[in-house]
């Protein structure tokens, strides 16, 4: 069972997300099945194919659908228990249109922020404040109707922001945004992270979206999670990438190389992946291809990119349930056994 | 989130009580439909009648000292104002046109807008329920229906009581509880109908048609029913012939012979209440799901 305080209140430093063992159908169709893990970085991104279940996962944290079986907690707090506490914690920026009709962007964001219990007044302050924060400010009379997709978009976050929550659910953000609004958008979302009051739950089906605004991803495939992965310590880590450009005996270096105790990865034709622990400098690599008379045409450093990670993921037909926040060197490893890098 | 700086800040100022969240849906919806001129034109027009009922009965009462040239006339020969006159010449009318028509105005367009927009989402993801919103929604014609039934109703009933003394008071003052129950099962009816109309089709001109139909067509079909079996038991689909067996007892107006129990026509609005109101508890989600 997933540990919360009795009060409702959140817990400091809390996982923003954790499942156990969670299951959710919708009629007779299983979407989540049997999540386990939790997330623990500031900025979490839901990455999977169209299909995945990352929405169904965002709708059922948002108390939405009720668990079938297991148990989730966001902030600590139980998705079910403590539902309506929840939400009072939380911003949410749907993936469709949504919106009231009849009412100007100010109005919109106003009763919203309203619902979720600011006082009139500061209602209407946050209003303003928001839409001028997402760039609305001179639109923010306008009704919602005559708004283009991307000042839907905008206004969407306004709302989810106005009222100051602690964890932010953005449901395909920059969906249809053409790239000038698609950029504004992910340095708004670069901004609320670092500016550090919230978490931020990004859902997307695209990979630089996730890889831009996000510490750590959780990939999910067929209501799976298919992998996990802490883009924060990548970014962190040195992790000595190596790719080589090979034309020989490329197996027999990949071999020598192994014994070195570097994790290496050959799917790819005349291309070796490797991992070169500290101990291991790059001239030793050269040697090795010099002895067995391979050449080295090429080679490059290029740390894991989210786009490998996660063709990895989606390679691995069985959708393994993934530990959250594993280190580098497990994931390499994992890497090694799927057969890639 | 100063706008000068243009940079996020968080929210730590005061939070309203959850209770008062359910006052948030009809003074949105208000602020809207107060827009409309027409709309205005309409509740005064509303208001113009019980006001002139107001008039009649301070000239009924004052009769000799509005019109001294007549020292002779009495109106209290020709009629008696008893409890049942505030049914026939307030509650009926009253209720029957202009509540029927502020339902078909305002009700079918408080769900459907926020369904065809995708609203319900914003609202559930925050801490306010489906009962909460059902609830806001409902306020939002449960008020305007109170504010041309049973508050200008009583009214008129302290002012009558007023000049009628106790005595009066104490041998009418069922008109009171009348003109209260009465309105609020009418207004309940209305508004639950009008709302689950709402919930079903998105479309508001629909929508209007739709409850105007629900209205016409049982009329239409307990009357075949009536006539093809020689019963009565087919008004019990028929909501307006319903609720006038409910007056009629409220109001201690005898009934016709043939006319359904009171019990059974009380029956049958609460469960036409019921079932609207299962209705919309199936119908608001914030998504629905495509099985």
């Amino acid at each position: 069972m997933i540990a919360t305080r009795s009060d409702g209140v959140p817990e400091a430093g809390a996982c923003p997300m954790t499942f156990d063992h969670l299951c959710v159908h919708l009629g007779r169709t299983r979407i989540l099945d049997n999540l386990t893990g939790s997330v623990r970085e500031r900025s979490i991104g839901l990455l999977g194919p169209n299909g995945a279940g990352k929405t169904t996962l965002v709708h059922t944290l948002l108390g939405f659908f009720k668990p079938s079986s297991g148990a989730a907690s966001v902030l600590g707090l139980d998705i079910v228990g403590q539902s309506r506490h929840l939400r009072r914690l939380i911003g949410y920026m749907p993936e469709n249109d949504s919106f009231v009709a009849g009412v100007s962007a100010v109005e919109y964001v106003r009763l919203m922020a309203e619902i979720s219990g600011l006082p009139p007044r500061q209602a209407l302050e946050r209003a303003h404040e928001a839409l001028y924060y997402v760039g609305l400010g001179e639109a923010r009379y306008r009704p919602m109707e005559s708004f283009s997709l991307g000042m839907k978009q905008q206004a969407k976050l306004a709302q989810a922001i106005a009222h100051g929550p602690k964890i932010l659910f953005l449901d395909e953000p920059t969906n249809g945004l053409d790239p000038p609004h698609r950029k504004r958008m992910i340095r708004l979302i670069q901004e609320i992270r670092e500016e550090g009051s919230m978490h931020v739950v990004l859902s997307s089906h695209l990979l630089r979206d996730v890889e831009e605004c996000c510490d750590e991803v959780l990939i999910l495939k067929d209501g799976r999670i298919a992998s996990t992965c802490n883009l924060e310590e990548e970014r962190k880590a040195d992790k000595k990438f190596v790719e080589l450009e090979t034309v020989g005996d490329r197996a027999s270096l990949a071999e020598a190389i192994q014994d070195l105790g570097c994790t290496c990865d050959i799917s790819r034709p005349n291309r070796i992946k490797a991992i070169l622990p500290d101990q291991v400098e790059l001239g030793l690599i050269y040697r090795l291809a010099a002895e067995r008379r391979v050449q080295l045409r090429r080679v490059s450093y290029k740390r894991d990119s989210l786009e490998e990670i996660f063709q990895r993921a989606m390679n691995d037909t069985g959708g393994q349930n993934a530990t959250a926040a594993q280190p580098k060197q497990d994931q390499a490893m994992e890497g090694r056994s799927n057969g890639g890098l | 989130m100063a706008v000068y700086e243009r940079k996020y800040r968080g929210y730590n100022g005061p939070i309203t009580a959850e209770w008062s969240r359910l006052a948030i849906i009809p003074r949105n919806a208000y602020r809207q439909v107060f827009r409309s001129k027409l709309f205005i034109a309409f509740l005064v027009f509303t208001l113009v009648y019980p006001l002139g009922i107001g008039c009649g009965i301070y000239i009924y009462h004052n009769f000799a000292a509005v019109f001294p040239y007549w020292p002779d006339v009495d109106p209290s020969e020709a009629l008696a104002i008893t409890g049942d006159k505030f049914l026939v010449h307030f509650l009926t009318p009253v209720g029957v046109f202009f509540g029927f028509l502020m339902s078909l105005i305002l009700g079918p367009a408080l769900i459907s807008t926020d369904l065809r927009n995708n609203a319900l989402a914003l609202y559930f993801a925050r801490p306010f329920s489906r009962l909460e919103y059902l609830a806001g929604k409902f306020f939002v014609l449960a008020l305007m229906l109170s504010v041309i039934t049973w508050i200008p109703g009583l009214l008129l009933f302290a002012m009558q009581s007023y000049y009628g003394g106790w005595k009066w008071l104490s041998e009418n003052y069922y008109a009171a509880v009348g003109l209260f129950v009465g309105s609020w099962i009418w207004i309940a009816v209305l508004s639950l109908l009008s709302l689950a109309i709402s919930a079903f089709v998105r479309w508001k001109m629909m929508a209007r048609a739709a409850f105007f139909a629900i209205f016409v067509i049982p009329f239409g079909f307990a009357k075949a029913f009536n006539a093809m079996f020689d019963t009565r038991w087919g008004d019990l689909i028929n909501v307006a012939e319903m609720v006038k067996i409910v007056w009629h007892g409220l109001f201690r107006v005898p009934h016709a012979a043939d006319a359904l129990p009171t019990a059974a026509a009380w029956f049958s609005l609460l469960s036409v209440c019921a079932i609207c109101f299962y209705v919309l508890m199936r119908r608001l989600r914030p998504y629905q799901v495509v099985r």
